[in-house]
């Protein structure tokens, strides 16, 4: 696997809807940096950018699914390593096995 | 994990599978082995280009998109849209914007770019059809209905400044006919007459993954801080699609490059060959963000610095050199000419804008400023002289056109005004295919022509189609009565139908406001 100092990024349309998973990304995001751009809020993160459905839920004070995220982005520079009922992640590297996998005994195809 | 799920998802029914196994049960389960036809034969298209696949289920979707989640999600990003198209419709929003000469941007976005998502919808419904994998053929049919829908949106938001202002009427024939809309049709066709994988390549992976972002996203951003309120929410609804489609251009080149090594240098060719190919219309987009907006958001050489050379370069290809792969070939030039490319591709169009279906005009001293700000190597020392000089030319009476037709590329089509980044004094290239003699604009195009140069020498150039008598007659009023131009469709934007419009407008606005409301009134 390779270093994780890349920098991954997710633009967001900023919004009144999109400002509580602005920050709920803010929040579980430690060295997030934010560049606003007319329209856009422009997300960065060193290697590895994550999004919580409890952290966005605690501060829209409602449900969120995280398919709602569809609606919010505009683009990303990295891959979707990880998205499930309660987060997405975004990172560069290898991505790592879905650990559902372990438990699952479904046929893939 | 599954009941946690379960219970979160409010007063819907109640969801047994996770993400995960819904996404594997509504597309991967519904797939069938055919029993009276061979695959080969259901699926007749998937070898002849040379790349190998071994297992069609190892493609994976990241998003895990459903067919109920897929339309409950694009219905409500429609709805978003034609409620804002309704309110800027109702409150005068054509007159809202920063100024009348911005919508050019809009002319050639509707010209040049429109079409493009209509074609691909048509493509990506074939690979929806010819893949062999149901997690590809899924993931096509979403993005071929997404095409669709991106074309739909933005006719219908552009319609409304068809009622206004010049240039929108005739896009659609446009885009077969005029000059500089050839430029993305024949890439476009370019990429539609190539096998299954290489439009992946060309399209899902080269133009979305790695060029997108360059065309949409400072665009919109533009769109905004222009006053352009639906272009702005057409774009930014169809880039939120945008960003599974880049999801499945990256997911479609690991894939290739995972199920078979001897793909490695296939896929290195098609990248080498589309990252140029679209790179070279994405000097449209440069000369929009440099020159066509009143108040620009972005410069193309900031917009290529963020989103290609950082996200790309540095981010993605770290990544891809994992599986043998590299930047692409000629990416140095690029990189070179981001300090060049909007200033002589304006200029260009500056000098043909009699032909074209929006009008230009030289920058004013603002704009001036700006643009050596952003270009401190480059724009004082070369480019603002050559402005002056139009200016010059201008205030006397003799506003400057290019008396004669350019010589295209065979390949990119765009006229041959690049300079190379090893000598700025060479903007062209040459290739012989039996006999004949081809003019190519770069070491990229050149080397693109000579690896297909039967294809190549097909193409479709429309200075050499005018003089073959191909497009209404020898003149250039027959050409522009071909075109269908109308008055105020073309040429130079100060005292054009659409800036007199203007001023007329705005000052019917301040008569009945009975202030100043000056705002756009100076050219």
């Amino acid at each position: 696997m390779t270093t994780e100092t890349r920098t991954v990024s997710v633009d967001i349309q900023e919004t009144e809807n999109n400002r509580a998973l602005i920050d709920a990304i803010e929040a579980d995001n430690s060295e997030l940096v934010m560049r606003h751009l007319p329209g856009i809020v422009k997300l960065q993160a060193p290697g590895r950018l994550e999004i919580n459905r409890a952290s966005v839920e605690e501060r829209l004070g409602r449900e969120w699914e995280t398919h709602e995220f569809q609606m919010a982005i505009v683009t990303l520079a990295g891959n979707i390593s990880e998205w499930d009922e309660d987060h997405i992640v975004i990172s560069w590297g290898r991505p790592v096995e879905d650990d559902e996998d372990d438990d699952d005994d479904e046929e893939d195809y | 994990m599954t009941t946690e799920a379960t219970t979160n998802t409010g007063g819907k029914p109640a969801k047994k599978l996770t993400m995960k196994k819904r996404y594997s049960a509504l597309t991967r389960d519904l797939d069938w082995k055919p029993s009276y036809v061979t695959e080969e034969q259901m699926f007749p298209h998937t070898t002849y280009e040379g790349i190998k696949i071994h297992d069609w289920s190892k493609w994976d979707d990241p998003f895990r998109l459903t067919v109920d989640a897929y339309y409950r999600y694009q219905a409500e990003k429609d709805k978003r849209l034609y409620s804002v198209l309704d309110g800027f419709a109702q409150g005068q929003g054509h007159l809202t914007i920063s100024e009348a000469r911005y919508l050019n941007a809009m002319k050639v976005f509707l010209g040049g770019v429109t079409p493009l998502e209509y074609a691909a919808h048509r493509h990506f419904a074939y690979l929806a059809r010819h893949y062999n994998g149901p997690g590809p053929r899924f993931a096509a049919l979403c993005q071929s209905i997404d095409e669709m829908r991106h074309a739909q949106t933005e006719i219908h938001t552009l319609s409304n400044y068809n009622k206004y202002y010049s240039g929108f009427h005739n896009f659609s024939e446009s885009f077969d006919r005029v000059w500089y809309l050839s430029v993305p049709k024949s890439y476009f066709d370019d990429a539609l007459t190539a096998g299954p994988f290489e439009f992946l390549i060309a399209i899902g992976f080269s133009f979305e993954y790695l060029l997108t972002n360059l065309l949409f996203v400072p665009f919109m951003s533009a769109a905004s801080f222009n006053g352009d309120l639906p272009t702005m929410t057409f774009g930014f609804s169809a880039q939120s699609d945008e960003s599974r489609h880049m999801t499945l251009g990256l997911e479609a080149i690991k894939f290739l490059l995972e199920q078979d090594e001897d793909n490695v240098p296939i896929v290195q060719e098609w990248v080498d060959k589309w990252f140029w190919r679209g790179y070279r219309v994405t000097a449209i987009i440069a000369q929009m963000l440099d020159y066509m907006l009143p108040r620009p958001v972005m410069s193309w050489k900031e917009a290529f610095e963020l989103y290609f050379e950082e996200q790309m370069l540095g981010g993605l290809f770290p990544d891809l050199a994992y599986y043998g792969i590299k930047p692409p070939r000629h990416v140095e030039q690029a990189i070179w000419e981001k300090d060049h490319l909007s200033h002589v591709v304006y200029e260009t169009l500056y000098n043909f804008s009699f032909a074209a279906n929006f009008t230009t005009t030289v920058p004013d001293e603002e704009h001036h400023k700006w643009l050596a700000q952003q270009y401190p190597d480059t724009y004082e020392k070369t480019y603002k002289p050559r402005w002056d000089k139009y200016e010059e030319l201008d205030k006397a009476g003799k506003r400057q056109y290019f008396p004669g037709l350019p010589q295209l590329c065979q390949v990119c089509q765009v006229p041959m005004c690049f300079p190379a980044h090893d000598d700025e004094t060479q903007t062209q290239f040459h290739s012989e295919f039996e006999g004949e003699h081809y003019n190519l604009c770069s070491e990229g195009c050149k080397w693109i022509f000579e690896r297909e140069p039967g294809k190549y020498r097909q193409a479709w150039l429309p200075v050499h189609q005018i003089l073959a008598g191909n497009c209404g007659g020898p003149t250039v009023p027959d050409v522009l009565a071909w075109y269908k131009f109308q008055e105020g469709d073309n040429g130079e934007y100060v005292g054009s139908v659409d800036h007199k419009h203007w001023i007329e407008w705005h000052d019917q606005i301040e008569d009945v406001a009975g202030e100043t409301a000056d705002a756009g009134k100076e050219a």
